[in-house]
């Protein structure tokens, strides 16, 4: 257990030394700056449609950080280092996905109440997106190391990532955007159904395309 | 000294073949390794020794045969698996808290590989022989049974080599076995001598 949060703290330590953490809340907070020039002062049009465009900035911020979360620690041996003492890659992929949560996801929830702020969206919706959000972003944080494991040592990675998310990001944001009505009850459960489906299988997957890898 | 309780380290390969890539990288090879062995593994370049680690590691499969290791194995080989932006010191330190090794065993193995005045410096500042020693003192540190070295002598000056063979006959004369792949002798004796040749059989 202490080797495991050990490998979580490294994670965290990588991304915050890497870039790996700001790059994503830069972004992010970058689209929330960028929307308001492009529909207008608008208020209306901007409590209305901004949730949902927080959510597509969420989504794609997954990508970001996927170079830098496999690919080096292969090629310098690392996960061999793992493996050789007994760690299954399913629990390497635990364990960075469990860093993504800590490195990726909680910035990205903080800066969405600035990026809220930022584009004027009604309090109550505040509270639903950031709700929906942290529902969702266990499984964007399973993803990303999923899609950086599948995709490590290719060539063209990043646009093959984002293949790889976008169609399986769509019933997160579908639950995600549905949220973002006067009841967002029905539409929070089958979105915290889905993200803990993803979320609960995304190690098994990264896992087995750490072994696949290794050659 | 409880890690020596356990049965004495041993590493049986058994007619191994592997397949890499649809070809035969080894073929028919066999080692038996006791507690206390030094093996020198020879050959020319791509007749399969790095495979021959990597397989004993556990990092491959084998097509045929049986791979058997009784003790816990460390592996150098050239990837340094060492953080970049981290001091020579906290990069071990990971790996020797993995690994459950004191703060003794960790400076004993900095002093082995003389890397106490390298210790606060950055990892992507070490140079190709410190790296090489670099990631021998993790080896040093791990505590493990079973030492796999990948061409450690590379990059290496004449005094780094006889520290690390130093290293390996201590290794070795408390029960350990080394695995080393290399192009010139270890100025030590060895247990057996192992030629690979082009096929990957012993030769």
């Amino acid at each position: 257990m202490r080797a495991f949060v050990a490998l979580v703290a490294r994670e965290v330590r990588l991304a915050w030394t890497g870039g790996g953490l700001w790059l994503p809340v830069v972004f992010y907070l970058a689209v929330a700056t960028l929307f308001p020039f492009v529909t207008g002062p608008d208020k209306a049009l901007l409590a209305r449609t901004g949730g949902g465009i927080l959510w597509i900035a969420a989504l794609l911020a997954t990508l970001l950080p996927i170079e830098r979360l496999i690919l080096p620690d292969r090629q310098s041996g690392v996960l061999d280092q793992l493996a050789l003492r007994g760690w299954s890659d399913e629990l390497v992929a635990t364990a960075k996905i469990a860093g993504q949560m800590v490195a990726f996801a909680l910035p990205l929830l903080l800066a969405t109440i600035v990026g809220a702020a930022l584009i004027g969206l009604p309090e109550a919706q505040m509270g639903t997106l950031l709700l929906g959000l942290a529902l969702a972003l266990p499984a964007l944080s399973g993803l990303s190391v999923m899609i950086a494991a599948l995709t490590a040592g290719l060539n063209g990675a990043s646009a093959l990532g984002g293949l790889l998310l976008v169609p399986i990001t769509i019933p997160l944001l579908i639950f995600g955007a549905g949220t973002l009505t006067e009841d967002p009850g029905n539409a929070m459960q089958l979105l915290a159904a889905t993200s803990l489906a993803i979320t609960a299988l995304s190690p098994f997957a990264a896992g087995a395309a750490l072994r696949a890898g290794r050659i | 000294m409880s890690l020596r309780q356990a049965p004495l380290p041993s590493l049986n390969v058994d007619n191994v073949a592997v397949m890499r890539g649809n070809r035969m990288v080894l073929r028919g090879l066999s080692i038996a390794a006791r507690s206390g062995d030094i093996i020198w593994i020879r050959g020319a370049n791509g007749c399969g020794k790095s495979t021959l680690m990597r397989l004993v590691a556990g990092l491959l499969a084998v097509t045929s045969g049986a791979v058997h290791a009784e003790g816990r194995i460390a592996l150098a080989d050239e990837n340094l698996a060492l953080d970049a932006n981290m001091t020579v010191e906290a990069a071990l330190r990971f790996w020797a808290d993995m690994d459950g090794a004191s703060t003794n065993v960790r400076d004993a193995a900095l002093m082995d590989m003389d890397l106490q005045d390298l210790a606060n410096i950055p990892v992507r500042f070490l140079s190709t022989g410190q790296r090489k020693r670099a990631s021998i003192a993790r080896v040093l540190a791990s505590q493990a049974d079973i030492w796999l070295m990948d061409e450690p002598y590379n990059g290496l000056d004449s005094a780094s080599c006889a520290r690390l063979d130093q290293a390996m006959l201590a290794h070795t004369a408390s029960g350990g076995i080394v695995l080393v792949a290399a192009h010139q002798p270890p100025s030590i004796n060895v247990a057996h001598s192992l030629l690979l040749d082009t096929q990957g059989t012993a030769a």
